[in-house]
C-alpha cells in the first residue's frame, strides 16, 4: 500500500511493520470484522422476530401452538448452544437437498444415503456445482445466520414472554375496557409497553449474540478467528513477510476487539436504559427524579 | 478445483491474497492445455474430501497422496509427483528413539497420522500443517511427520533449531489429482493433459521451480 | 462392525485413552448406532471432568472477587473489576485460543526461578494439554461470572438482617461467616445454577478450540463431531450429544434444587426463592 513496500526483506522494523499490516491477506483480516459485524446486524433482528413467534406461541390458547413454543424455548435451553450451530446448518443443507431432489429428479430411484454418502442428483445441489464460488460463501453465510436467529430466537422468546408478562394487567384491561379487541389491546397497549421491560433482557441478549459471533469459525465462515488463526502462525521464506508464530499477538487483538465491542455495548444500553426509565414507576425511575430532586 | 491453501510450497495464500503455489500453477496449466476454464476453491483439509463428493468443486489439488483408503471413496488421475518421502523433523538434539516411543504430532486425515498411529508413539493431530511445528518448537510434540518437502524449509530457515531425524518413505502412489468416482471422463482429460506436461518437460521445470533442484524428476 | 456388546466394551471408556478402550476409532462404514451411543457417551466424562472441578474451585476463587470487588481498597476493587470485565467481556471461545497461544511460548524447559539459595525450574510443560490448559481457563472464566453473581446478591442482602447482626454484637469474620456469607449464598443460588448450566455447556467448545486432542482423547460433541463427519449423517450424533446433554442439564438442575432447599430450610415456605431457569448467559 506504501510506496517503500516493494521489498520487504530490506526494510526497518516500524516500515517493515506498516507494510506487513496492509498487505492484502490483512485486509482481509479487517473485511473479516465486517462480516462479523455484518453477522450481528442481521442476526439480531431475525432472532428478535423469532422470539416474537415463540413468545406468541407460548401464550397463545392453543394447546399445541403453546406446546411446540416450550418445546423450542426449552430445546434450547437444554442443549449446548454450539450442538445447534453444528447441526443446523449440515440439517437444512441436506433438508433442502433432499427436497429439490424429490421434486427435480423424480426417476431417481436409489436411496439418498448409500453407506456414508449423501448421493441427491446434480440438479438438486444447492447451490448448483456450477455456481460461482461467492453463492456457495452466501449460502454458507445464511445457514449460519438462520442457525444463530433459531438459538438466540428462544432466548428472545423467555426474555420477551417475561416482559409482556409484566405489563400490568391492568393497562391491557382498561383496553378491552374501551372496546378494543384482544388483537387491538395487545397491539395498542401491551407491545409498547413491553418494550421498557425487555430491554435489561435484549441488551444481554445483544451481549450474548456479540460473544457467540467466534463460533462462525466453527461453521467454515472466514470470520475473525479464521484470519488470526491463518495470518499468525510462522511463515516461511515462500512468503514476502516472514515472522514466527505470532498467534498469542493476533489472539490478544481479537480479545481486545471483543472487549472493545462489549464495552461499548454496555455504555451504549446504559443510556438507552437512562432514556427509558424519565418517569417512570420503576426503581430506577425513582432513583432518576431522586438524583435531581 | 478444491485446494486447502496452507501447504507451502504446493499451495498457499500470499500477502495479496492470491491463493499461489506449484499446484495453483500446474492446475492453472493443466486447464489451459485442457481448454478447461478452472476456479480455485478453498477448503480446510479435513472436509476437502467430503466436500469433493457433495459436489462444492470437482478436483483436489492439494499435496494429496493417492492411497489406497483414499482411492475407496475417490478416484486418483496419474502422480505428477514422485511420491515424497516422509521425514520426522524434531528439535536439534533429539534422541531418535522418539520416533518410536514418544510425541509425535502430524496433520489429521493425512497419511503421516495414520503412519503413526501404527507405530507405538503417540500421535497428537492437529488441523492444519503448521500448528504441527509449533507444537515441536513448544515442546507438546517431540517430532513432527510430515512431508520432506513442506519440512525442509522450516529446516532451512530454522538457524540450525530444528533437523531431520529420519526420512521414511510414504506409502501411496505419489501427489495425484483426487476425482469423484463418476467422473471417468475428466480424470481422463486431466490425464492427457499431465501426460503432455511429462512429455515435454515442462512439469519437470515447475518442479524444479517450486521446489528446488533436489526434487526427483520424471524421466 | 462391532455387535453393541462390543461397542460398549471397547468404547464406553475409550475418551480417557487408547489403553482404555480401542486403538483405533470406528471409520467409514463400521460405525454403527451403538458405537455413536456408547462413545459419545463416554466422551461425557470429559465434560463432567471439567464442568465439576471449574466450578468447584472456581467457586471459591469468586468468593474472593466477589469480596474484592466490594472491597473499600481501591487497587482491590480495580483489579477485581478488571478481572471480571476481561473474562465477562471476551467471548470463552476466543480466550481458549488466546491462553493456549500464550502457555504455548513459556519456555519448553519450565521457567526457572531463582528463589536465592536454589534455583528450581517449575516444569510448565503440562499447562498445554486440555485437561490442565482448559480447565485453567474455564476455572478463569466462571470464577469472573460466577463472582459478579456474587457480588450482586452481596449488595442485596436485607438491610436489616445487617442490622441485627451488629445489634447482637456480631463483627468481622463471625458476621460474615454466619450472617452475610449464607445470606448472599441463598440469594445467589438460582443465578449460581444457571452458571453452572451454561458452564456445562461450554465445556463442549473445549475441543474444538486451540487445545489438540492426544490420542483422540476427546468430549462428548468431538465424536459426535466426529461420526457426523464420517457418516455425513448429523442426524444420529448430533441428537444424540443433545439428548445427553439435556439428561446431564437436568441433573444438575435437581442437584442444585437440593442445596436450594438446604439454603432455604430457615425460611417460611411463601418466602424461599425457587430456582428458575433463567438462561442468560453464553459464552
Amino acid at each position: 500500500m506504501f510506496s517503500f513496500c516493494t521489498d520487504p526483506a530490506t526494510l526497518p522494523d516500524w516500515q517493515w511493520m506498516a507494510c506487513y499490516l496492509t498487505t492484502a491477506s490483512h485486509f482481509a483480516l479487517y473485511r473479516s470484522v465486517l462480516v462479523v459485524l455484518l453477522l450481528l446486524a442481521m442476526a439480531a433482528p431475525l432472532a428478535l422476530g423469532m422470539g416474537f413467534l415463540g413468545a406468541l406461541a407460548v401464550r397463545s390458547a392453543n394447546p399445541v401452538l403453546r406446546l411446540v413454543g416450550k418445546v423450542y424455548v426449552s430445546m434450547v435451553r437444554g442443549v449446548p448452544d454450539i450442538i445447534f450451530f453444528l447441526f443446523v446448518p449440515l440439517a437444512i443443507d441436506q433438508g433442502v437437498e433432499y427436497l429439490r431432489h424429490r421434486v427435480l429428479c423424480p426417476e431417481w430411484d436409489q436411496p439418498v444415503r448409500q453407506g456414508n454418502d449423501f448421493i441427491v442428483c446434480a440438479e438438486a445441489k444447492m447451490p448448483l456445482a456450477s455456481d460461482p464460488a461467492w453463492m456457495h460463501d452466501v449460502w454458507g453465510f445464511s445457514l449460519a445466520l438462520i442457525a444463530f436467529a433459531l438459538v438466540f430466537g428462544a432466548f428472545a422468546a423467555n426474555t420477551l414472554h417475561g416482559a409482556m408478562n409484566a405489563v400490568p394487567r391492568a393497562q391491557v384491561e382498561t383496553g378491552e375496557a374501551f372496546g378494543m379487541t384482544p388483537a387491538q389491546a395487545f397491539r395498542r397497549i401491551l407491545l409498547p409497553q413491553m418494550w421498557v421491560y425487555a430491554l435489561p433482557g435484549l441488551s444481554n441478549l445483544w451481549m450474548i449474540l456479540t460473544k457467540a459471533t467466534p463460533l462462525l469459525f466453527l461453521l467454515g465462515i472466514q470470520d475473525v478467528v479464521f484470519w488470526a488463526r491463518e495470518l499468525g502462525g510462522q511463515k516461511t521464506g515462500h512468503y514476502d513477510y516472514t515472522h514466527p508464530d505470532w498467534r498469542v499477538w493476533y489472539f490478544l487483538g481479537v480479545l481486545a476487539f471483543y472487549l472493545l465491542m462489549t464495552w461499548g455495548s454496555q455504555k451504549f444500553f446504559d443510556r438507552l436504559m437512562q432514556r427509558l426509565s424519565h418517569g417512570q414507576a420503576t426503581a430506577a425511575g425513582e432513583a432518576m427524579r431522586k438524583a435531581t430532586a | 478445483m478444491g485446494t486447502e491453501g496452507a501447504y507451502p510450497p504446493y499451495n498457499y495464500i500470499n500477502e495479496s491474497n492470491e491463493l499461489v503455489g506449484f499446484e495453483i500453477d500446474l492446475g492453472n496449466e493443466l486447464c489451459r492445455r485442457a481448454n478447461l476454464t478452472c476456479e480455485w476453491v478453498q477448503n480446510d483439509w479435513d472436509l476437502i474430501i467430503p466436500n469433493l463428493v457433495g459436489g462444492n468443486y470437482d478436483t483436489i489439488m492439494a499435496g494429496m497422496n493417492a492411497t489406497e483408503a483414499r482411492a475407496e471413496v475417490i478416484s486418483f488421475s496419474q502422480n505428477y509427483k514422485v511420491p515424497d518421502p516422509s521425514a520426522y523433523m524434531a528439535l536439534a538434539g533429539t534422541d531418535a528413539g522418539v520416533m518410536e516411543s514418544g510425541v509425535i504430532a502430524a496433520q489429521s486425515n493425512t497419511i503421516q497420522a495414520g503412519m503413526v498411529a501404527e507405530t507405538g508413539a503417540t500421535l497428537i493431530e492437529f488441523p492444519t500443517a503448521d500448528e504441527t511445528i509449533a507444537a515441536v518448537r513448544n515442546g507438546t510434540a517431540d517430532a513432527v511427520l510430515a512431508d520432506r518437502d513442506f519440512l525442509v524449509t522450516y529446516v532451512n530457515e530454522s538457524n540450525g533449531e530444528l533437523e531431520f531425524l529420519a526420512v521414511v518413505p510414504s506409502p501411496g502412489q505419489g501427489v495425484s489429482i483426487g476425482l469423484r468416482q463418476s467422473d471417468e471422463e475428466l480424470r481422463a482429460t486431466f490425464n492427457a493433459a499431465i501426460d503432455s506436461m511429462k512429455a515435454d518437460g515442462s512439469l519437470n521445470a515447475m518442479l524444479i521451480q517450486w521446489f528446488g533442484e533436489d526434487v526427483p524428476v520424471f524421466e | 462392525m462391532n455387535t453393541c456388546a462390543e461397542s460398549f466394551e471397547t468404547l464406553i471408556l475409550r475418551s480417557m485413552g487408547r489403553e482404555y478402550g480401542a486403538r483405533l476409532l470406528p471409520s467409514g462404514l463400521d460405525i454403527t448406532v451403538c458405537d455413536q451411543v456408547f462413545l459419545i457417551a463416554s466422551g461425557l466424562i470429559w465434560n463432567v471432568y471439567f464442568a465439576a472441578l471449574a466450578l468447584v474451585i472456581g467457586f471459591f476463587f469468586a468468593n474472593v472477587l466477589a469480596l474484592a470487588k466490594g472491597s473499600r481498597i481501591v487497587w482491590l476493587r480495580r483489579a477485581a473489576s478488571g478481572f471480571i470485565f476481561v473474562f465477562r467481556g471476551s467471548p470463552l471461545f476466543v480466550q481458549f485460543f488466546f491462553v493456549y497461544e500464550a502457555l504455548v511460548l513459556l519456555p519448553r524447559a519450565g521457567i526457572a526461578l531463582n528463589l536465592g539459595f536454589a534455583e528450581i525450574t517449575v516444569a510448565t510443560q503440562w499447562l498445554t494439554r486440555a485437561w490442565a490448559g482448559a480447565l485453567l481457563v474455564l476455572f478463569l472464566n466462571t470464577s469472573a461470572y460466577s463472582a459478579e453473581i456474587f457480588h450482586g446478591a452481596l449488595k442485596s442482602i436485607p438491610k436489616g438482617d445487617l442490622e441485627a447482626a451488629d445489634a447482637y454484637g456480631l463483627t468481622g469474620w463471625h458476621k460474615f461467616r454466619r450472617i452475610v456469607w449464607p445470606t448472599m449464598l441463598r440469594l445467589a443460588w438460582p443465578s449460581y445454577t444457571n452458571e453452572a448450566i451454561f458452564l456445562l455447556h461450554a465445556t463442549t467448545l473445549v475441543f474444538f478450540s486451540a487445545f489438540p486432542a492426544w490420542q483422540q482423547m476427546g468430549d462428548a460433541l468431538y465424536y459426535a463431531r466426529y461420526f457426523a463427519d464420517q457418516t455425513f449423517n448429523p442426524f444420529i450424533a448430533y441428537p444424540l450429544v443433545g439428548i445427553y446433554f439435556v439428561a446431564l442439564t437436568l441433573g444438575v438442575i435437581g442437584l442444585f434444587g437440593l442445596i436450594n432447599r438446604r439454603l432455604n430450610r430457615h425460611l417460611p415456605r411463601a418466602a424461599r426463592a425457587r430456582t428458575r431457569f433463567r438462561p442468560q448467559y453464553i459464552r
